[in-house]
């Protein structure tokens, strides 16, 4: 091989290794960088306090920053748009995979991508002048702004990521497996809850977790409909205020370096924990389906 | 050779990533940043200002009193919009970065307390609408109107008039005071979204600067206690100081404002300046 080309095989393999370890560097980057902020708060405020407080009031003197309302906001937010968004997203995978005539199904497929390609924004926006209106006369509640305006939101936004994952892995099933079902008599239904579902439940259950993790780190459209108030469990036709929507809201104001300001990064620590788990959780259960 | 192409590379990106020096500010470019009320208001006088200054170039932004003096404290605007006065903790953050913010009244504001037209509460006192605002008093028919649950409507934590409620309202100007709003009050981000729920809703109540009062608006009248009279709020009772909530709104500068800054609060002050200012629906501080 002449020289010239050996150093062009070179340059190429150091460029693409390089982009490959540049998203490693920034996520380690983005991690330091917050924990950094983030630990500035504890060493003026208590950990404990921090996590099991139940008071969010963040420019009083002296200050709280009891994050646990806020906790409490995002599960009940997540909760509710998991419990809309998984049977609906699982049953229109199988559907799209085994069911749907190929030509729908084509249409199917690039209408939940479209789905996905919605802003936030403008879902948040839509939420508000329809769900929460309707949330409001519906339940007789005193406002629509609630939780479960959040989570119906938050439930069209991770559909994309549950159908098309879950649609993939049973898409992958074997096809071996379908025919042996066939052949020892099965019906179609039979053979996709019974075999092919099974055969696929890891992809599946990644699919859920995955889009779980896009509800948790949703904000904009969660702080526009979900009406922010720091309180503590009341269930899911009352108001919340989840993490994402708090660091928004807020971070404008802070003065840098203010107790205020790091009590924000050390909220973003909780939620890249939170997150971080969701996702490793999922990556683990589809590698112990690959083995 | 293989680890020196890559530090050559990284080398290469580290260069390609060096922010660019910030954009040299023109000197006639002038940034206003900061409370959400005094927004309508600061654009009436950049109107007014770029007509017999048409080289000059303003951008006024909201966000909230404490955006604003965020932003004169990171050096990122060049005025700063506020509707309560700053704190001692932001002076002492101001003074560690070298800034030192420079007060300028320029007028005067009502906040008005605004329910959904169809309610029959008409008046309250200030004792009453703490105890509404902190969360004693939830039901409408305590103070007077329906039976009905009480939704309570509140700025976000950056907004001046969040902080201003709080400390004249609820704690009633009270140093020592401990009370806060209600954890079950709702956060909205603007003046105009609680404008927009008190519409909807039939057992809302808010707050907001009574440049924002519209015609779908019922204005509490407001008394300082059960024995004083009620008195809405108007331009008048703000001037007179009979109505109980109101407020001076502010301009800060970092220190001694250069010309181009300096001729813009002179602009905002002066007569024609304080006319837009009662055009806007606040009040003038001076006559």
């Amino acid at each position: 091989m002449p020289a010239w080309k050996k150093i062009r095989e070179f340059v190429a393999e150091a460029a693409v290794k390089a982009s490959g370890l540049a998203s490693i560097f920034i996520v380690a980057l983005i991690f330091y960088f917050l924990l950094r902020e983030g630990i500035g708060l504890f060493q003026a405020y208590r950990l404990p306090d921090f996590l099991a407080g139940k008071n969010w009031y963040p420019i009083s003197d002296p200050p709280e920053f009891g994050i646990l309302p806020l906790i409490f906001g995002t599960l009940l937010v997540t909760l509710g748009a998991a419990a809309i968004s998984v049977p609906l997203g699982v049953a229109a995978a199988i559907y799209i995979a085994e069911v749907a005539p190929s030509r729908l199904k084509e249409f199917l497929k690039s209408g939940v991508e479209l789905l996905a390609a919605i802003p936030s924004v403008v879902l948040g926006f839509i939420g508000m002048v329809t769900v929460v209106p309707w949330i409001k006369t519906a339940f007789g509640v005193p406002t629509g702004l609630t939780a479960l305006a959040g989570s119906v939101i938050l439930a069209f936004m991770a559909m994309p990521t549950i159908v098309s994952i879950a649609e993939d892995a049973i898409h992958s099933v074997p096809k071996n497996y379908k025919e042996g079902a066939y052949a020892l008599g099965a019906t179609k239904w039979q053979t996709i809850y019974r075999v092919v579902i099974p055969a696929a439940s890891s992809g599946i259950v990644a699919a859920v977790m995955l889009g779980i993790g896009r509800v948790v780190g949703e904000t904009m459209a969660v702080m526009m409909v979900t009406g922010n108030s720091a309180s503590m469990w009341r269930g899911i036709l009352f108001p919340v205020r989840t993490l994402t929507a708090t660091v928004a809201a807020e971070m404008g104001e802070t003065v840098q370096g203010s107790e205020h300001y790091f009590a924000l990064f050390a909220i973003g620590v909780a939620l890249f924990l939170m997150t971080f788990v969701i996702n490793m959780t999922a990556d683990m259960v589809l590698h112990r389906k690959r083995k | 050779m293989k680890k020196r192409t890559m530090l050559v590379l990284a080398a290469v990106c580290l260069v390609a990533w060096v922010p660019s020096p910030v954009l040299a500010g023109d000197p006639r470019s002038i940034q206003i940043k900061g409370s959400d009320t005094m927004v309508n208001l600061v654009q009436a006088w950049v109107e007014g200002f770029m007509k017999e200054n048409p080289d000059s170039f303003i951008s006024v932004t909201g966000g909230g009193s404490g955006t604003g003096f965020a932003a004169l404290i990171s050096r990122t605007c060049d005025i700063a919009a506020s509707s309560r006065d700053i704190t001692a903790k932001e002076v002492e953050f101001a003074a560690k970065k070298g800034v030192r913010p420079k007060e300028f009244r320029v007028a005067l504001d009502g906040l008005a307390v605004v329910v959904h037209p169809s309610n029959p509460v008409s008046r309250l006192t200030l004792d009453e609408l703490a105890g509404i605002f902190t969360g004693r008093t939830t039901n409408w028919k305590e103070v007077g109107g329906r039976d009905s649950g009480i939704v309570v409507l509140s700025r976000e934590v950056n907004s001046g008039t969040h902080v201003y409620f709080k400390e004249h309202v609820l704690r009633k100007q009270d140093p020592k005071s401990r009370e806060e709003f209600s954890p079950e009050a709702l956060l909205l981000s603007s003046s105009q979204a609680i404008a927009d729920e008190v519409i909807q809703n039939p057992s809302a109540i808010g707050y907001f600067g009574m440049g924002y009062i519209g015609k779908n608006h019922a204005a509490l009248s407001i008394a300082k206690d059960a024995a004083s009279e009620a008195v809405g709020p108007t331009i008048d009772n703000v001037v007179s100081g009979r109505y109980p909530i109101s407020r001076p709104l502010f301009m800060f500068t970092d220190a001694e404002p250069r010309r181009e800054v300096r001729s813009f609060l002179d602009f905002a002050l002066s007569a024609e300046g304080q006319a837009i200012v009662s055009q806007v629906d606040f009040v003038p501080v001076k006559k």
